[in-house]
């Protein structure tokens, strides 16, 4: 990314919910969803990956082994509400499916933004992990996301 | 006794008589009477389903989901290599390039096969268009669909991709593909009813010994199938619980 300018490149520290923290490079750049394609993980009960599809690699810069059995938080972008995750959380674990529009971090730096929805895995009754399927957002929905998201920091 | 089988009404045509020869092959495999029901209509058969005709049911990914968590059907296997992705096409000489190009009041033209429609459908919110401010021409196969876009009756059509790449060169001369899906892991399934369930091991084993043996790959080739491979009840989950996130 050599010919980003120093003024759309900043260091953020970024802190977690559990109490950790890491030093984020964060790059004005966003990358196109890909076109017709669905990203696709799921996580356990706390939220640690157990699944990525080969969409969720490639748009996320981590590989296969890099996520797995990491905190989905991997992909918290900063400007990213805290309540927003808040809801999503109480929303799942209240055993419902949550719609929401997400700007994700990728490794290097860069963002893209994603319509996600997420749902509690049910088997034999016991909410065992959750699914996220994301799907390519509408201009107007990440204007709207971004001017909602900007009021709520 | 008798098993009766239906399939998913959104196979090509042509492949009708290959479901039949697959209905005389199962029945030689299993020393039992197979009926096979065939329907051009999938509400009609939906119904059917729900009122308990049926043990063996071959069903789109969306009919999968509610078998297995309303019906307590299983899934036995998968067709190899065969997902279930969509196509939004248009006329070869639209000023469309993308889906993005479609504005409110685009007319759209489709089958009534439920997944492919709920795809195209997701297709289209990136361009802001739902059910409410466009208007679906319901038709009854994918050749009318492309019917109507060489005839400039709609905008955009939607297809199974499987169907619009049996449509003759000619007809796909005519149009372009706004947008395909890559999903991958969205695909038609063959279950078993809950009454039937002790035959699952034994169903499974034939059925995936059918591509090794000469008769059995006659019968697939005339499916227009390449095998079967094994469904576990995780990866059935699995398929249910993304379908899931796709329906609102
Ligand atoms: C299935 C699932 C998928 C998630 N996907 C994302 C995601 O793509 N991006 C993201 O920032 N958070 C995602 N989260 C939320 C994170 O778990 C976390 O709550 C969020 O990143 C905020 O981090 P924090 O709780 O440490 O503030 C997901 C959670 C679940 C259960």
């Amino acid at each position: 990314m050599s010919e980003q300018g120093s003024a759309d490149v900043r260091e953020v520290v970024i802190e977690y919910f559990d109490g950790t923290s890491r030093t984020a490079t964060i790059i004005d750049r966003e990358v196109p969803y890909p076109e017709g394609k669905l990203i696709v993980s799921r996580t356990d009960t706390k939220g640690f990956i157990t699944h990525a599809n080969q969409a969720f690699v490639d748009m996320s810069g981590y590989s296969q082994e890099e996520l797995i059995g990491k905190n989905h938080y991997i992909l918290r972008h900063p400007d990213m509400p805290a309540v927003a995750f808040a809801g999503l959380w109480e929303t799942i674990e209240a055993g419902n499916k949550w719609h929401g529009y997400v700007k994700n971090l990728r490794k290097d730096g860069a963002y893209y933004w994603v319509k996600a929805t997420v749902i509690p895995n049910i088997r034999n009754g016991q909410v065992v992990g959750y699914t996220s399927v994301r799907r390519k957002p509408s201009r107007s929905k990440i204007a709207e996301s971004e001017a909602l998201y900007a009021t709520l920091k | 006794m008798t098993l009766n089988l239906t399939v998913s009404p959104d196979f090509a045509p042509d492949h009708i008589s290959g479901w039949f020869i697959f209905n005389t092959w199962l029945q030689r495999q299993l020393e039992t009477r197979v009926h096979l029901e065939l329907y051009d209509c999938f509400d009609k058969q939906r119904a059917d389903i729900k009122a308990g005709k049926y043990d063996l049911v071959y069903a789109n990914p969306f009919d999968a989901s509610m078998l297995v968590r309303e019906l307590g059907f299983k899934a036995l296997v998968r067709p190899l290599s065969k997902p279930d992705e969509t196509i939004i096409a248009t006329h070869a000489e639209s000023s469309l390039t993308c889906v993005e190009d479609l504005a409110e009041g685009a007319q759209l033209v489709a089958t009534d096969d439920p997944d492919v429609n709920r795809i195209g459908m997701i297709m289209l919110e990136p361009a802001d268009l739902d059910s409410a401010n466009t208007k679906l021409n319901t038709v009854d196969s994918y050749v009318i669909v492309a019917k109507h876009l060489l005839n400039n009756q709609a905008d955009a059509g939607f297809f199974l991709k499987d169907a619009y790449d049996e449509l003759s060169a000619l007809i796909r001369k005519q149009m372009k593909v706004l947008v395909s899906s890559e999903i991958s892991v969205v695909h038609h399934a063959l279950l078993v009813g809950p009454e039937m369930q002790q035959f699952i091991p034994q169903l499974q084993d034939k059925l995936i010994g059918m591509a090794e043996d000469e008769k059995g790959k006659s019968v697939l080739e005339s499916m227009n199938l390449l095998g079967w491979e094994i469904m576990t009840e995780e990866e059935t989950e699995f398929m249910i619980d993304l379908i899931d996130t796709l329906i609102d």
